[in-house]
Order: C-alpha cells, then structure tokens, then sequence
C-alpha cells in the first residue's frame, strides 16, 4: 500500500511540473510579454523601448531558467543599474542584501496580480473559499440525487420507471452548464418569463422574482436560497444525468450477475437484495466517476460564476486569461491542476478500499 | 415452513406434468420446453441430461419459477409437495426458494457476492427462513462449512469469495444450498467450471450429502458418466423435450431411444478405438428452436427415420413394458433392433509413424511477474514449464494431459513461438526455434506448425466472412498465385472439413459452434500443417458434435501424415485417439508413455488419481474411488521437492521426507515408460489397475 | 401591422423548416421499410428512444444543409428598430417580413441565426470528432496491443492532457497572442498527420501480401491525402503557408482551424483511453492469437482483426462524442474564444444574450434550446444503438 502511494504521488509531483511548466512556458510566449510590457508601462511604447522593458524585468532570460525562478529552486534575478540593485525577490524599498535568495512557489511567494493589484496567494485564498462553498452545496445536492435516480432505474432495468428516470438523465447530461443556467434563470429569474412574474402577482413571493439571476450578493450578504439556488442546480444539473447514468448502468450490470440470482433464490426479498447485495458492488464504479467529476465540475464552475457574477476561483481564472495576468493564471492552473491530480489519488484509493477482490491481494 | 402438513411422504416432492415453457422476443415466441413431465420421490437423485440448449436448465429455472422477463410458463404444472409453483405468488415463493427447493450453479465464482463475506452470505439464508439470530446463525454456518469439508471453517467464514479456491467456491455454494435443510437441491452443471480432480470431490460431497440430509436432488448435466455416478433415475432431453426417462442402469444397458442410443455411440467410452471401433457421430445439427422439424424433432437426424410417419405427428412419451416407470419418446421403439451393433464401423488401418519431427530438450518457461498491485518490488518467477523432454513423430498423436496451470498452454505458445523459451532446446525437423519467435520465423517454419483453438466462439474473428479468414492464412503463407487460385484453394479446404462451400460468404455468427471448429480446423491446415497443436479443440462443443470433430482431425491427420499435439484434460477422449500420451501437473512431465502404458499399471499416483475422477458412462465400468484432498496448488507457489506431494495418496510408502525436499527424477520403466516419482519398483509393480470393466 | 401571436408563430416557423420535414419523412420512410437490411442502423428504428434521438440529429443535420431556404433574414443584418424585438415583431417598412423569435441586441433575427448556427455546429462537431478518434484509435491501438513503456509513455501524456482543465486549455490555446506564435497550427500539423498514417498503414498491413495493388492505393492515399492535408493547414499570411494559393483547395477561415485542432486536441486522449482498454479486452481472444500464430504483423492485427470488433462501443461513443464536441464548442464560443463575435454559433450568441437575460430572455434562449436538442437527439441516439447492439 505505501509503494502504492508513494509511486502515486510521485506521478503526480512529476504531472503537476509537466503541466505548470507547459502553462508557464505559453503564458510567458513573447507575444504575451510584449503585451504585459505595453499595459504595465505604457501602450504607447516602440518597439525597442518593450525590448528594453522585457530585458529590465528579468523576463528574457531562458524560459527554463525562469520557470526555476518561479518554481524557487533556482535564485531570482538580480540587476544593478544606476547603482540601484532590483530583483525578482527584492521589494521595492528593500535592502537588496537583506532579500531571500530565491523567491517562488516553494517559498510561498505565489507573485503579484497584475490585474487586481493584490498579492496571488491572498486572491486565491479567498476565492479559492468562495468556490469551495458553492462546490459544497453542489456535492450536497448532486451525489445524493443522481446516486438514488440511478440506483432506482438500475433496479428494474426496462421498467417505466427506469425509463422516466433514463430520459431525465440522459437530458440533463445534455445540457451544458450554459444552457440550462440560461434555461433556469428564463424560467425562475426573469421578471418578463416564466414562473417569476406569475408568483409575484399572486403575491407568493415577495420579491420579483422567485430566484435571482447572480450571485454576486451570495458573497457580501450571505448565501440565501434566492441567491444561491439557482448557481447550484446549475452545476448539480449536469452532474446529476452523468452520475446517475453511471449508477444505472454499474446497477443493472450488478442486478443481472449471478450473485444476485443466487440471493433471490435463497428466499431474500427483492427489496432487501437491493439493499444488502446489490447496492455496495453498484456503488464501487460510480465512486470513481464521482470523483473523476471534480474536473468536469471545475469546468462547470467556472462557467457557472461567469454567468451568475459569483466572484469565485472559476471567474478568477477567467479574468486572468482575459487580462494576460500572468502570475495569477499560473497559480490558478496549478490549484486546478493539483485539485484534479487530488481527486484522482482519492479515487484510487477509495476504490480500493470499496472493493474487497483488491483490497486483500 | 408452511403448508407442510398435508403433504404424504410417499408421494413425489416435485411433479412436473405437461410443463411448457416459452420464451418472448420481439419477433416471436419461442418455445424453450414443451410437454416435459417428470417426478421426483423423496431421497431420489433424478438427472436430467441433454446438450447445450435442450431446454434443461429451463426446467431447473422454472421449478425455482425464476425466468426473467422474457420467460413464462405457458402451459402445465410443477408441484412441488402437492402445491403448484405456477400459480404461487411471490411471497410464498420466496419463503420456497432456500428453504424448500436450493439451487447450486455452474459458476461458483459468479454465484457468490464478491462484497460480502461468507459468513454473512452463508447466515443469511437461515435468518430469513428460520428467523434465528445473526449468532446462532453463524454457529450453523461453522457447523455446515465443516460438513462440506473445508479446512478451517472460521476463517473460510470470515474469507471473501476471491480468496477462495474455485472447488472451495464451490463447496461453499453447496453448503448455502444445504443451510436451511431443503427437501430438494437442484445442481445445475455444478462441476463444469471445475478441474476433474476437483470434481470428483465434490461429486462425492453431493452423493454423502444428499442421503446424509434425505434431500432429493435434481441433477442437470451434459456428462452422462457423472450421471451414472450420482442419480437414481434419469431424464434424457432433446430440443426441450424429454425424449427418454427411466432408471438410469437401465436407461443406459436399455436404451429405447434413438437419441440417447446415438448419444451413447458418440462418445469415447473404453473399448472405443479411433482404428477398429470409431465413433459413429450424430449427423447434422441440433434444430434451432424457431426451426423445429415436425413430428418428432430428431427425426432428420434418426437412423431409424420413416417419412411419412415419424414427421406426421407430434410424438407422445409413451410407457414401456417392463415396469420401473421407463418411458420414451419413439413411435417405433418396440420395431427397432436396439442391440444391432452400428452400421459401418469401418475399421480403418493403423498410420505407420514416421520420423522424428518436433524433439524438445530440457525445454523451461519461467515467467516474472510483479506481486498484485501494490507490489512492484516483489518480483515472483512462475516456473510454467520444468525441464520438459519428449520427441514427436511424423503421423502420430501425443496427447498432452493435465489440469488447469499444469503448464500446457505455456508450451504450446513456446512451441509457437508466441513466447520464447527460457532455457532448453526444440528441434523443428533439422531447425533450432527455441530461440526465434514467430516474427522471425520463416514462412514454411510458421506454416508448418499450426493451432487449433480450444473456444469455438472465439477462434473465428466475427466481423470478417469465413472465407476471407481462410484466405488470408493462404495469402500469408504464401499459397496460390493469385486471388482466384486462392479462393479455389480455399473452397477446396472447405471440402476436407466437409464444410458446404456456400458457407465461404458466411458471417462467424451464423454458424454452430462445430462449424466454428472445422473453419478452425481448416484454417491451420491452409499452409499443409506438419505438426497441428490442438489446445482442448472439442471440449467446449456437444457431445454429439465432438466425435465428429474428432474424426475429422483424424482423418485429416491420415490422409496429411501429420504430427498432433492434441491437448485436453479429457482421459476419454485422450484413451480414443492418442498413441502415446504425455501427463503433466504443475509445469513437470510426470509420466510419458505409448497410451496402454499409461493407461494401466503402474501409474504416476497423478494419474492414477486422474483415471479414476473421469467419470465414465458405462455401468460394466468399476472404478477404484481416488479422491484427491485439496487444490492444484499455485504455479507462483510450487511445493518444495515432488509437485504432486502434497495430494498424493502413497506418499507413506516412500522412506524419510524424500518426496518433501527431492524433486524425484525421471525413471524408464519397461518400454520407454517414463515416471517422475519417488516410488520403488516394487510398490509401483504391486498397483492395481483403476478402470476395470466386467466382462460381457 | 400586428404582431404575431404565438401560434401563428409556431406555424410559420414550422412552414419555414419545410425542406427540413420533407427530407426527414422520405429518410424515415425509406428505412423503416426497409430496417430488416440495414444491420445495426436498421435495427435502430425497433427502439423509440434511438428513433427520436436519430429524427432529432437529423432535424439539425437537414437545417444545416437547406439553411439558405430556411433563413428568413441574413443573420448578420441588423434592421432598425429592430433591436430586442419580442418574437413575432414585424419587421418596419417591409410588409410581411417578421422576426420570428425576435431580434437580439444588435437587432439581428434571432431566428435565422439559429438556423445559421446549426450549419457551424454541423459541419465542425462531426469533422473534429471523426479527427479525434483517428488520432485516439492510432495511438490507442499500440498502447493497448504492445503494453509496457509505450503504454505508459502514452497513458502518462493522455491523462497529462485530461488533467488539464478544459476551459484553461482553450484559454491558453485560443488566445490571440498565442494563435499568433503560430501554435496550435503546429498542433495542427501533428494531429492531422494521423489520418494519413491511418489510412497508410492500414493498406500496408493488409495488402502487404499484394505489393502491386499495395503501391497502388498508398500511392493514391499519399497524394489525395497529402494534398488534402496541405490544403486544410495552409492559409496564407500564418506561419504555416505552404501551397500557393491556386492549389490551395480546400479555404478554412484561420479561426474555425484553430478552435477545429483545439476541440480534437481536447476529445483525442478521452478516445485514446477508450480504444486502449478495448484493445486490452480484444486481444485475449483466441482469433487473435490464431493470427499471430500464422505470422501477422502486429499492425494487422491491431487493425484487421481487434478493430473492427471494438466497433459496437466505438460507434455508441462516437455519438456521444459528437455531442460533447458540440458542448465544447458551446463553451467556446460562451466565453468569446476563438470564433469571431459576430459569428452566429450557438455558443456565441447565448454568450451575446445572456448579459440582458432577465428582461430579454429569448436571444439566449433560443440557441440555448437549439443546442440542447442536437446533444439531447446524439445523446438518445447513442443509447438506442448501445441498447440495440446489446440485444442478441
């Protein structure tokens, strides 16, 4: 099992510096340093005036050399011009001799956004929590739903149940986060469609609308129902038709297995074959879909807080792509990138520990 | 239990009368048994037999009322304890199924939760019936797994299935069937999935056990010797109907059936010899349900045929005199000659052998394998094949004989050249290949040694036409110049399997598995094999269609003087059509001989106590009763010293710990008689034979 | 003049879309009749689910295709007046013309870009999935069939690639700077090599036995092929500006190329994996091992033999894939990647809509619904033909 572990973590430490290194190495691409270069120090700059601006900010040294920087494994840049010693790992003000060697992502030190003049770490911890909260509630509500939508359609394969219950799954796992954010918010939050105008006439709700359509307020006030619902069942929505579909299948795969036969001719009650027989080894593949979901969730997030203005990680990253913030698209891809290699590891593990047949050997 | 009270004990427990089953598709229904009656007493062991899609395990499902969706019982009754199953409701059923009728399947392994500890699995079936408690539960549990005879009850009971042995699998189903004390257990082909040394033990299991609890038994197999071994009475089926019933001695000394006596003469039974006494295998194929004859449904295959009269109606079972309840099928059973010995049994004259093609010297194949998932460090060797050494002639047949991980398969890929060997020596006629594997092989050695696989639902690749698979062996070994020579030569390779050439532009799927077989056959004989490797080619298909197959082989065998490797785990048909047979356990060679040698003393003790698990369908046949303790064990795991020590039954007669730490050497007994054992000359002279059979 | 009413919104929207019944009754008509000889697509019409999911695909795919007749205004025209007009709005000073799902912000017809989009989705989605799955099924076949380092070489940068987060795959691959270094065509470059060598190979290890009508056909392939491939890559005035432009056959605006490469780069690992653990599973079979045993080459084997026998789920997959790529395109376009903003893709326009969702709803609504439909019919689709494939 400790083998086990320690080569699984150590793919991913090798994964994670494959992959932040391929983001580093295109977000550093000159075109986007010529344009960092124009919006920090002037748009109107000449050609060789960016040239000198690159080459005095450390940024034209080896892409390789620089990503060690970064890293913090190899030491910042120094440079010393008018008797003024600047560097990577100098602040402004600061006694040059008193500044840490190497200042990066080891240290800590994650940079400074561009964008939101902020500190990376300090943006990324709040938003980082903002997200996670809205991630809770979409666990809350999803895994409970699509485990018990798919285990009752996989329970009586063909069935009109099952057939009700496929159709609902198969149409939310067709519906981007998109669309049915645009579908919902038309349906409850619009003050000219759906049910919201309808509700306010008969005075049942109290505002005009039964939903609201951002969730901006979520943060500064609160998280309500009115303002967080609908953001939630979003997300939960596409999840909801994957998972299930993944119960029903690993079910009725499970209620077909000979196991099962054997119970219900040793007397056992269908119900209680369900229960006791079947339940445990439907849930072994799900388990592991849930958790391959995170990644897919994390794309569902980021357009979910686009479209709901909820100021998490997902609109974050988005400002930052947009805006050529470097240092904190970079730290942004390797949470999303160590969230995704974290999930994965879990769900090695937890599979494991589900299923007896590799748990023992 | 309920309603037990008014039922007599001298009446049937189970009585099937004019039962009719059917299966609903899309497109039609499909009759999967019709007008089948059968009774079984307390304490009986009735068996029913048929091959493959007679509609017997239909019957077993529909007794236990469990035929899914498609299924429904369309006509008759089962009663079972006076009460009819076929009207019952769920709930009384419920409280039927584990308590008054068990079931016991094929697969052991699959017929077990794999999340679910034994115990508990075990436990359960009293708790719902009986309504004890989870200790007194478990306490019975303990008590059953040591009367199935497994080792260390407490921990098989805290064991998941995996952990287990597939015979210990089995024995654990058996005793889930036996938890709640049944009145009748029926055993669907329980021992299939099973090596024949493990099969036996648990035939014996189920014979102690069914008069130790007085249950009656419903046996269902393909194996008409098993049958003799275990069931009073019997119930041949062909083409979901019953064709034949009666007590199984006279059943199977007087039959009344032209099926059943065809069964009879298809199979390898001892006195059979692939020269002078061949099989007379069962002409065309079993009917597809939708494509039933009329009349009696073996009438196209019958010997005894009568247009006009055996397809113009539908055939009662009708009581034969003579008492003892023997009924059959067959409108002209009191006509026909039943003891005329079969018809052109013609005698064919021994192949001379030739020269020496194929010679393996000292021939080993380790594997190394990394220990399970976590593992990686822990490299472990497989030994697959120890120091094998034999030689094979042009026209002659070397069976090669074992259980499962006796390392046949291993040697048949080295041979191949699918693997390379470790270390040793083949010599393909005057060529080292030991070394080479198949891609550097030339085409004439590639073409020259030639397989045939043992799953016939697996050997044809299904998406492409049988024809073009036959051609593009021809096109690979380089024969015929172009493509209309080639497909001549193809047709003409359809002939000798006696394939109808209009199956050239078939689909896989559109044949039967003997069918699959012979393209098989015909494939690896598209380059003009010498040596054809023959891994188990008819143990997946019927009884009627095998000795076809087998006949095939052989003549192709004759007219092509080729060299057959035929693997099998079947001493029947390995006793029919071998010349020297070759037995191996764990990856050794334990004894080689011409096939008498082998067949009679002195044995291996392997062997001997393979000769005596095989069952056999003859009731003159008398057997020395072997059964060997425990499982093959693992190939990753060899005993120290003699492989087959830890089973062996004369292990005392050999002085100090010999047999424990010295790997025994070969020794040559009379007439190049080969024996890997530890045993004395004398012990080994003072054996007796296993099979005798009473003389006529 | 008035506005429309509901229904007879409906009613000239359904008489718009006549090409579109006309074609999907004949296409109906013709199968079922004749179902019991099409093989796995005739058996398609014995599942309602698969039916209406393939009527679905159709509906899209016969809009796409009679678009032009469809469209009751350019999609790019804006009207006066016209600008978020409710569905069914007359159109001022031109008697009879309505917006028939209203207009959107810049005073386009909501309507004909629907349609206008759908010719987007189809002609890109399939192509891109198509790619991917020649990308996936050349990699995946040796990873499967060999095992060992290549497997795992290849599993590590598949999963190196699904680790990734999609949005910030686009973001890094789609953005202007990095479009203009010229890389995701390099990216290009490599991926569509792969139906070449495909086809190349799958000649040679069948036909290697007949060397005359082997050269022939790789001669052809490599020629057709290679042209074909020039062509799709090369546009003039980017890094890669190979053919002159006279024999430059085939002209892809340089953006649809990039958000083409993107998607199939995106979807190729997923198949990859899928074709992988087929292989795994084909390759025990005893017909493969016949085949080795005559001496085939492990390409014929790969692709003669395993292939073919993988194509049940393949094609189940290939479905869902295709509506995948379509949510993938979707998202692109959500977020203003890659495709211009005017451009009428559905994903762009929910983009364009959705900033004035709660008073105007229908500008985003309508592509929202149309892209749904299409996913929803592939995704029905797809479990009809599992489920029929399943069945004997």
């Amino acid at each position: 099992m400790l083998a086990f572990l320690i080569r699984r973590v150590l793919t991913m430490v090798l994964t994670a510096l494959c992959l932040t290194f391929v983001v580093f190495y295109l977000t550093n691409l000159p075109p986007n340093l010529e344009k960092l270069a124009k919006s920090e120090a002037s748009t109107r700059m000449s050609d060789a005036d960016v040239a000198s601006w690159i080459e005095r900010n450390g940024f034209g040294r080896p892409m390789l050399l620089r990503y060690g920087e970064w890293l913090g494994v190899v030491p910042g840049w120094t440079r010393t011009e008018d008797g003024v010693t600047r560097g990577r790992c100098i602040e402004a003000g600061q006694d040059p001799a008193a500044a840490p060697l190497r200042c990066g992502v080891l240290q800590g030190d994650w940079g400074f956004s561009t964008v939101f003049k902020q500190p990376v770490s300090q943006i990324i911890a709040e938003r980082l929590s903002a997200t996670g909260l809205l991630m809770l509630w979409v666990m809350i509500v999803m895994v409970p739903t699509s485990l018990l939508i798919g285990v009752l359609s996989g329970m009586r394969e063909g069935s009109r149940l099952d057939r009700g219950l496929s159709i609902f799954s198969i149409a939310s796992t067709a519906t981007p986060e998109y669309v049915s954010g645009v579908v919902l918010i038309a349906l409850f939050a619009s003050t000219t469609t759906g049910i919201s105008p309808w509700l306010a006439e008969q005075g049942w709700i109290s505002g005009k609308t039964l939903f609201l359509g951002t969730a901006t307020s979520a943060l500064d006030s609160g998280i309500t129902f009115w303002n967080f619902g609908l953001p939630v069942m979003t997300i939960a929505l596409y999840g909801i038709g994957y998972i299930a579909r993944m119960t029903r299948a690993s079910m009725t795969e499970v209620m077909t297995a000979q196991y099962i036969r054997t119970a219900r001719l040793k007397g056992v009650s269908f119900g209680m074959v369900v229960m006791k027989h079947a339940l445990r080894n439907a849930l072994i593949a799900p388990f592991t879909v849930i958790m391959l979901q995170f990644p897919w969730l994390l794309n569902g997030v980021v357009i979910v807080e686009t479209l709901f203005n909820y100021k998490g990680f997902g609109w974050t990253l988005v400002q930052a792509a947009g805006n050529n913030d470097i240092e904190l698209l970079l730290a942004c891809s390797v949470v999303a990138v160590f969230v995704v290699l974290m999930t994965q590891l879990i769900s090695d593990i937890g599979y494991v520990f589900l299923n007896p047949r590799i748990r023992v050997s | 239990m309920t309603a037990t009270t008014d039922w007599d004990p001298s009446k049937p427990i189970l009585e099937i009368e004019n039962l009719s089953i059917s299966f609903f598709t899309r497109l039609r229904e499909i009759p999967a048994v019709m007008d089948f009656s059968c009774t079984v007493m307390p304490g009986e062991a009735m068996g029913l037999v048929g091959e493959s899609g007679c509609g017997k395990s239909t019957v077993a499902l529909a007794v236990m009322r469990y035929l899914g969706k498609n299924g429904r019982i369309t006509g008759g009754s089962i009663r079972f304890k006076g009460r009819d199953l076929t009207t019952m409701d769920d709930e009384a059923l419920r409280q039927i199924r584990g308590s008054g009728i068990a079931m016991i399947y094929q697969e052991p392994m699959a017929s077990l939760n794999p999340a679910m500890r034994i115990g508990a699995q075990l436990a359960e079936v009293p708790m719902i019936h009986e309504g004890i408690g989870r200790e007194a539960a478990w306490k019975l549990a303990r008590q059953i797994v040591a009367d199935v005879r497994l080792p260390d009850p407490d921990r098989i009971l805290k064991a998941y299935p995996h952990q287990l042995s597939g015979g210990q699998q089995q024995r654990i189903v058996i005793a889930m069937a036996l938890m709640s004390k049944p009145a009748l257990l029926i055993l669907d082909e329980p021992t299939t999935a099973l090596d024949v040394t493990v099969e036996a033990g648990i035939v014996d299991l189920v014979k102690d056990l069914g008069h130790k609890y007085g249950t009656s038994i419903l046996f269902i197999s393909h194996n008409l010797g098993l049958i003799l071994e275990v069931c009073d009475r019997l119930c041949v089926m062909y083409s979901g109907e019953a064709v034949e019933t009666g007590a199984v001695a006279r059943v199977f000394d007087r039959m009344r059936h032209p099926y059943t006596q065809a069964l009879f003469r298809s199979i390898p039974l001892p006195g059979a010899d692939k020269n002078t006494h061949p099989l007379v295998s069962i002409p065309g194929n079993f009917p597809l349900p939708h494509e039933r004859p009329p009349g009696c449904n073996f009438g196209p295959r019958c010997a005894y045929f009568q247009a006009g009269r055996c397809d113009a109606q539908e055939v009662p079972m009708v009581l034969l005199p003579g008492g003892d309840r023997h009924e059959t099928r067959c409108l002209r059973s009191a006509e026909i000659d039943w003891d005329k010995p079969p018809v052109a049994a013609r005698a064919v004259a021994r192949t001379p052998v030739g020269e020496v093609v194929l010679k393996m010297t000292d021939l080993r194949k380790y594997y190394e394998v990394s220990g399970g998932l976590f593992g990686g460090s822990l490299k472990k060797v497989v030994k697959a094949n120890e120091t094998l050494s034999f030689e094979a002639r042009a026209g002659e047949t070397l069976a090669i004989v074992g259980e499962s991980g006796c390392g046949k398969s291993t040697f048949a890929k080295v041979l191949m050249g699918l693997e390379t060997a470790t270390s040793g020596r083949i010599m393909l006629f005057d060529q080292d290949i030991q070394d080479i594997p198949i891609e550097k092989r030339g085409t004439d050695t590639v073409s020259s040694v030639q397989m045939v696989f043992q799953n016939p639902f697996d050997t044809l690749n299904p998406s492409m036409t049988v024809g073009r698979q036959i051609i593009r062996a021809l096109e690979i070994f380089g024969e015929g110049a172009n493509d209309a020579e080639r497909r001549d030569r193809m047709l003409e390779l359809l002939d000798l399997v006696k394939l109808p050439r209009a199956f050239a532009d078939r689909m896989p799927r559109q044949l039967s598995g003997g069918q699959k077989q012979r393209v098989g056959i015909a494939r690896a004989f598209a380059g003009g094999a010498k040596i054809v490797v023959a891994d188990e080619p008819v143990s997946a298909l019927d009884v009627s269609v095998q000795a076809a197959v087998t006949d095939l082989l052989m003549e192709i065998q004759r007219k092509n003087r080729t060299t057959l490797l035929f693997i099998s785990h079947d001493l029947s048909i390995v006793r029919y059509l071998s010349d020297r047979v070759m037995v191996m356990y764990l990856g050794h060679v334990v004894e080689l001989g011409t096939t008498d040698q082998v067949f009679s003393p002195p044995y291996h003790p392997y062997t001997e106590a393979l000769l005596s698990a095989v069952p056999i369908a003859d009731t003159r046949v008398t057997k020395k009763r072997i059964v060997l303790e425990g499982d093959i064990p693992s190939a990753m795991n060899p005993p120290p010293g003699c492989p087959f020590q830890t089973r062996c039954r004369w292990k005392s007669q050999v002085p100090g710990n010999l047999c424990e730490t010295v790997m025994p050497p070969i020794r040559l007994l009379a007439g190049d008689h080969q024996i890997k054992c530890h045993l004395s000359d004398d012990v080994l002279a003072g054996m007796e034979p296993v099979i005798r059979i009473a003389a006529q | 003049m008035d506005a429309l009413s509901w229904g007879q919104i409906f009613g000239r929207i359904a008489w718009q879309f006549w090409p579109v019944w006309a074609a999907l009754i004949l296409t109906f008509a013709v199968s079922v009749s004749f179902k019991r000889r099409l093989g796995l697509y005739g058996k398609l019409y014995d599942s309602p689910v698969g039916m209406v999911g393939f009527g679905l695909v159709m509906f899209w795919v016969f809009t796409a295709l009679f678009a032009p007749v469809i469209m009751t205004h350019d999609p790019l025209t804006q009207v006066s007046g016209m600008k978020n007009a409710l569905p069914g709005f007359p159109q001022k000073g031109a008697e009879g013309a309505y917006y028939l799902l209203g207009g959107d912000n810049l005073a386009r017809d909501v309507f004909s870009r629907m349609v206008a989009g759908s010719v987007l989705v189809i002609q890109i989605a399939p192509m891109a999935t198509i790619f991917a799955f020649m990308v996936g099924i050349t990699l995946g076949l040796p990873a499967g069939y060999y095992g060992g380092k290549l497997d795992t070489g290849l599993s590590f940068l598949a999963n190196q690639i699904l680790a990734f987060p999609v949005i910030l795959l686009f973001y890094l691959l789609v953005t202007p700077e990095i479009v203009a270094s010229g890389l995701p065509q390099y990216i290009g470059v490599v991926l569509f090599l792969f139906p070449l060598i495909f086809l190349i190979v799958l000649i040679n290890s069948r036909l290697y036995v007949k060397p005359a009508l082997r050269n022939l056909l790789v001669g052809l392939v490599v020629v057709i092929g290679g042209w074909l491939y020039l062509s799709l890559l090369s546009s003039p005035d980017t890094r890669i500006d190979l053919l002159p432009p006279q024999a430059d056959a085939l002209e892809i605006p340089g953006n649809i190329l990039i958000v083409f490469v993107s998607v199939v780069f995106v979807n190729a690992p997923t198949v990859f994996r899928i074709i992988r653990g087929l292989v795994l599973d084909i390759k025990t079979r005893d017909y493969v091992a016949a085949s080795q045993t005559r001496g085939e080459g492990p390409w014929y084997i790969m692709l003669w033999e395993i292939l073919p026998n993988a194509r049940g789920p393949l094609i189940v997959d290939f479905c869902l894939r295709i509506g995948y790529t379509t949510i993938l395109l979707g998202t692109l376009g959500f977020f203003g990647l890659g495709l211009s903003p005017e451009s009428p893709d559905w994903g762009s326009t929910i983009n364009a809509g959705r900033r004035l969702l709660s008073i105007f709803v229908h500008p985003a609504l309508v592509p929202a619904l149309a892209l749904m439909s299409l996913v929803l019919g592939l995704n029905l689709l797809a479990d009809g033909l599992r489920e029929e494939s399943l069945k004997d």
